[in-house]
Parts: structure tokens; C-alpha cells; sequence
């Protein structure tokens, strides 16, 4: 993990700017008026959103963005990676990354439509089928998530090694799944769940996904698992020194996050209808973006889930945006570079000054 | 578990932590070679020695992080062995490390109850609810009581100076009952200033009790804040001074040897004399006379 210096230690900040203040006393209300700009300076993230959904409303033919469709495409494509964001937030909170969890979401997804394809091919009772087809990919899920944190923790390899590995040998394994093809047997109340829109605008998927979203948002922000995790980020060694079992910790908050892949594969089986090998693919980068993008710091101990939220939709509304003003689809990954890069260099800015 | 027969003699007080004979190596460096070492209650006692006289192994060993290739330790009297730092913890030795341990992204009152954290009542108890009013306003207790101003307890940790991190550090440690507090260097960061309050904050953790043992490099203030001072030199306790009998020079030259090259043939002769074989421990410093337990040819390094 790497050692991460207190503010005014840090070797850009030095001593002197913060050191003189509990001799004199701060002035109460200038730290108080620095920490309201901070909060708000956290939710900057949000303004953009908002900019982009008025910029992409006035000018898409007909303000497209703001029907029915548009809204159910940009929150049915956001569900897929929002759900491997909400793992991925815990994981970037603690220092690590995982890599591997958009080849989760395609194997899981092949393995559990494997499994139900051949349960009804057995005539097996459909409501069964769909309840066993999501527990294998959630303890799949849980399996490979369990691996990757053992593998971190025992064997002490850096996160991006353990994930890239998985990443790569999990790839290619739908391939093996099937001969490759799409799976279309599946079990009515599976592709029920995908194509279903409550009251006509909310999928349920979306309903899924958001119900994860607000549970994962508690955990982190409420209760001990999540300060725990805050805390094996931002001081890996102080964590084990207050008696945290930061192995332990790690292993779970990595089998999250693979549980959650194992869910976005039977969300993105569910949305498509059939079991594809190639669901998943690059889907890590989006979610790591959308932390990122959210405020998380890849070195760990920053972060929330809410900006996850925001940065999922901002990623997701790129698409959606950009192909109703009519530009081409590739440009979407070209403005989500830009705006990743931008984020993070929005956020040390503000850090800087916040230190002043 | 066996009592702790040596040091003190019968009437007098009990060291809150005692070591006896404790020995480390690391492959073939022997860090330390036979230490005994008492605090007792309600004193500041300076561990001082240069780079490599076996300080950080020291206190590694009394806070739980490295375990003695020999010797013992005793708490209260009674015999004790640490395989971790929770247990050393739990034995009721907090150390205040160097880089303070701080979690700079956590509010004050986490970083306070930081691996003994609160939670609510009732069913939400069971996902490990925190319970975060009573942890801000037990927080703002605590450091009450180090008297030093952080401001709000919802503060991040890293958003404050040194000195107030510090207080931070030293309120958790007080705050969690310990009997006694390791301080590894803990102005070395910090300016004059800063160093001034820490010294306060060191005299009113031994005022309510608890004794510190402090490990520094700042030997004026070592000589100013401490009631006693241990000198340990190539893995051995070589002087226990009083400041106020000995000078900074004394003690500066207890820490480079110069002292110890001049009392080495009286002292060896007389260590040998009480059946150290050939391995003398020198600690038979001006001063030792007034301590119990610093007579280092006592010690039961036999086991």
C-alpha cells in the first residue's frame, strides 16, 4: 500500500501552512465556511450532470432527451455498470482496484444461462429456474471475488496483477461456454424482469439496480463495514494497528464486488433476453470511471456513493446524449476520457486549495 | 503465569510494565541483548540511544509487534506474552506511533474509535449501525481532556496541524483506559512551538496517572519533561539518570558510549562479579541507587 503523508506533511505542502492553528485558535467560522465550500465543492459533480441533461435536452431534435424512450435507454444501459460501480466504489475506497469484474458479469452470465438453458430443456418448473440461474451467478460471483481478494491479501500481489489475471483468464471463458453462442432458452420470469417497465418509465432492472445502489450507499456510509473500509484506505497500516482485520476486510469487500458482477450478468441476461459471451466486455473501465468520476480517490480512503450514482448517469447520458444530437458513438468514449481526466484534475485542484 | 520476582523488593511498588533480559536479533544483528526495563506509575520516563541502539525493536516489543527471541515481559507484576498488538492493547499499552496512525480521510471521532467502534441498538445493531452522536460527543470528551483545541470533532484528521493530530492520537490512546502510553518520537515533525505543547500533553496523560514511556531524539526536552531517563547503547540499558541530577551533556554522553568507556572497568568487573558470563549488562548509571530494579545483575534472564 503506499504511505500516504497527513496534508501538512505531504512533501508538496510542508509544514508551515497548517501549523500554527490550535496555538492561536482558529477563527471558528473561516474553518466552518471552508468546509461548507467544501461540501458543496463535492457535489460539483452533480452540476455537470445537470449542465449535460439541459445542454443534451435543447439540443437534441426536439428535446428527444426528455421522452419516455430516452430516459428508459440511458437508465436501462446505466444499469448494467452501475451495479459493478457500487462493488467497484468499496474496492477503490480501500486502496485496490478490480479489473475483473466485466468478465465476471459475461461468465457468470453464461454459466447461469447455461444452467437454466439445461433445466428447461429437463422441463424443469420456470420459477425454480430463474432463482437457481441467479444463485449460481451470485456465488460464482461470490467465487471468483472470494479468489481475487485471497489471492491479494495472502499472496500480498498488487490488486491490478490479481484482477488483470482474472480479467484475463475470465474473458475468454464464455467463449468456451455453449461453443460460444448466445444462450435463448431461458425462463419467463427471467426475460419478464428485463423487459418490464413499471408504471412505464421505471424497468424493473433499473428498480434492482437502485435498490443495490441505496443498500451498498448505507453500508459504506453508516455502519462499521463501510468506515472500516474507509479507514484500510486511507491508512492501511494504522487500520491493522487499531486491531482491523484488513485481510479479512479486503477479502470480503472483493467478493462484493464479484457478487455484484454475478448480478449485473443476470440484469444484462434479463435485459437482453439471452445469455450473451460477449456481455461485460470493457465494462470495468466504465465503472471505474464512474467512481472516479464520482470523487473517489484511486489511492484510496476517498469516495462515495453517490457520486458514484452521478458518474454512472453522466457516462451513461454521454451515450444516450451524444447519439440523439447526432454524433457518432465513438465519440462518446473520446468526451469519457476527457471528462475522467478532467474529474480527477477538477478534484486536486479543489484538494490543493483546500489545504491552503 | 509466574509473578514477577525480581526488580522491586517486597513493600515497594510494582512496575506497571517491567522487561527482563529480553533479547532480539534479525538474522544476524543482535538489536538487543538483555534489556531490563521497569516504568512505574504516574512517571515519564525517556528512552533515549542513537540510531541502532535497539529503541524501535524496544518498543516493538512492549507494544506487541515483535515478539522477544528471549526474556520476558511483565505487566502489573504479572507475566505476559503479546502475539499481536490488539494484545498488547488489551493488556492496556497504547503506543502513540511516530506517523500517529492517523486515518487522514476520517472524521476526528473515527480515527478516536477507529476498531472499537459503536453501534446503535436494537435490530440495525446486527448490520453494524454505527452510532454516531454518542461517538462524536464521547470524542469531544476525550480530547477535552488534552487540552488542546481541535475545533470540531467531525473535522477530518488530515485537515488539521501537527500538534492538534498529535492530541488526537495521545486523547484515543488515554481515552481507551490504557495503564500506559508508548510515545515513539513524538515531536520529531513538528515545530518549537508544537514541541512545547505535546510536553504538555505528555505532563497531563502521567498527571492523571498513567505513566508515559517516551521515546526521543530531543534531548533537551527529554531532559525538561521526564522524571527518569534509560539509556540503552548497542541492545543494552547502559544509565537510568535522574535530569535532576545529570546534565544533557551526561546524558548525551551515555547515548554515544563515552561515559560508558569510562566506567567499564569498574562496572564489568563488578558485573562479573554477580554472574553475568561475560556479557555484561552496564546499567549501573549516577543515579541508579534511588531506582528499585535498575540493579541489572538481578535480573532472571536464566530461562
Amino acid at each position: 500500500m503506499a504511505t500516504k503523508f497527513p496534508a501538512a506533511l505531504s512533501p508538496t505542502g510542508s509544514v508551515s501552512p497548517n501549523a500554527g492553528p490550535e496555538g492561536g485558535a482558529p477563527p471558528p467560522r473561516r474553518s466552518a465556511a471552508l468546509r461548507g465550500v467544501d461540501r458543496i465543492g463535492d457535489f460539483w459533480i452533480v452540476g455537470v450532470l445537470i449542465v449535460m441533461v439541459v445542454a443534451f435536452g435543447l439540443k437534441s431534435p426536439d428535446h428527444d432527451l426528455f421522452t419516455r424512450a430516452s430516459w428508459l435507454n440511458t437508465s436501462d444501459y446505466a444499469v448494467e455498470f452501475l451495479i459493478l460501480a457500487v462493488g467497484e466504489t468499496f474496492v477503490i475506497i480501500t486502496g485496490g482496484i478490480d479489473l475483473s469484474v466485466g468478465a465476471t458479469l459475461g461468465f457468470t452470465g453464461m454459466v447461469s444461462g447455461a444452467v437454466m438453458q439445461s433445466m428447461l430443456n429437463g422441463h424443469d418448473n420456470s420459477l425454480l429456474t430463474t432463482v437457481v440461474g441467479f444463485a449460481v451467478a451470485l456465488l460464482l460471483g461470490a467465487a471468483i471475488g472470494f479468489v481475487n481478494g485471497y489471492l491479494i491479501t495472502r499472496l500480498k500481489l498488487p490488486p491490478f496483477i490479481v484482477t488483470l489475471g482474472s480479467l484475463t483468464a475470465i474473458g475468454a471463458a464464455p467463449a468456451l461456454i455453449n461453443g460460444g453462442n448466445e444462450i435463448a432458452t431461458l425462463p419467463s420470469q427471467l426475460t419478464t424482469i428485463g423487459s418490464t417497465e413499471i408504471g412505464g418509465w421505471i424497468y424493473v432492472t433499473v428498480v434492482i439496480a437502485g435498490a443495490v445502489c441505496i443498500c451498498m450507499g448505507f453500508v459504506l456510509h453508516r455502519t462499521r463495514f463501510g468506515l472500516r473500509t474507509y479507514a484500510i484506505g486511507s491508512n492501511n497500516l494504522g487500520a491493522r494497528r487499531a486491531g482491523i482485520n484488513v485481510d479479512a476486510h479486503l477479502v470480503r469487500v472483493y467478493t462484493i464486488s464479484g457478487v455484484l458482477g454475478g448480478l449485473a450478468g443476470m440484469m444484462v441476461t434479463a435485459n437482453l433476453s439471452v445469455a450473451a459471451p460477449l456481455a461485460g466486455t470493457n465494462d470495468e473501465l466504465n465503472a471505474i470511471a464512474a467512481v472516479v468520476i464520482g470523487g473517489a480517490s484511486l489511492f484510496g480512503g476517498r469516495g462515495h456513493m453517490l457520486g458514484t450514482v452521478v458518474g454512472t448517469f453522466i457516462i451513461a447520458l454521454l451515450v444516450t446524449g451524444l447519439v440523439l444530437v447526432g454524433v457518432s458513438g465513438s465519440w462518446q468514449q473520446v468526451a469519457t476520457g476527457i471528462i475522467i481526466v478532467a474529474a480527477v484534475a477538477v478534484d486536486q485542484v479543489r484538494l490543493r486549495l483546500a489545504e491552503r | 503465569m509466574s509473578e514477577l520476582e525480581v526488580g522491586p523488593l517486597a513493600g515497594e511498588r510494582v512496575p506497571v510494565i517491567a522487561t527482563r533480559g529480553v533479547t532480539k536479533h534479525f538474522g544476524s544483528v543482535q538489536a538487543l541483548r538483555g534489556v531490563d526495563l521497569e516504568v512505574y506509575g504516574g512517571e515519564v520516563l525517556g528512552l533515549v540511544g542513537d540510531n541502532g541502539a535497539g529503541k524501535s525493536t524496544l518498543v516493538n516489543i512492549l507494544s506487541g509487534a515483535f515478539q522477544p527471541n528471549s526474556g520476558s515481559l511483565f505487566v502489573d507484576g504479572k507475566r505476559v506474552t503479546f502475539g499481536s498488538s490488539l494484545e498488547a492493547r488489551r493488556a492496556g499499552i497504547e503506543t502513540v506511533y511516530q506517523d500517529l496512525s492517523l486515518a487522514p480521510d476520517l472524521a476526528v471521532w473515527a480515527n478516536i474509535f477507529l476498531g472499537r467502534e459503536q453501534t446503535v441498538k436494537g435490530p440495525l445493531r446486527l448490520v453494524g449501525w454505527l452510532d454516531r452522536k454518542t461517538m462524536a460527543r464521547e470524542a469531544e470528551a476525550d480530547l477535552e481532556r488534552t487540552r488542546i483545541r481541535i475545533g470540531s470533532v467531525k473535522a477530518l484528521a488530515g485537515r488539521l496541524s501537527g500538534g492538534q493530530r498529535q492530541a488526537i492520537a495521545v486523547g484515543r490512546a488515554v481515552a481507551w483506559g490504557s495503564k500506559v502510553l508508548l510515545m515513539d518520537e513524538p515531536t520529531a515533525a513538528l515545530g518549537v512551538e508544537q514541541q512545547a505543547k505535546v510536553g504538555e500533553l505528555v505532563r497531563s496523560v502521567s498527571d492523571q496517572g498513567v505513566p508515559v514511556l517516551l521515546i526521543s531524539h530531543n534531548l533537551p526536552q527529554v531532559h525538561a519533561l521526564c522524571d527518569r531517563v534509560v539509556v540503552l547503547f548497542q541492545g543494552r540499558v547502559v544509565a537510568d539518570l535522574r535530569p535532576a541530577d545529570v546534565s544533557v551533556e551526561e546524558i548525551v554522553s551515555w547515548i554515544t558510549g563515552a561515559s560508558l568507556a569510562a566506567t567499564t572497568a569498574t562496572v564489568g568487573a563488578l558485573l562479573r562479579s554477580t554472574g553475568h558470563d561475560g556479557e555484561p549488562g552496564y546499567d549501573g548509571g549516577p543515579g541508579h541507587d534511588r531506582e528499585p530494579g535498575s540493579g541489572g545483575g538481578s535480573g532472571n534472564n536464566g530461562d
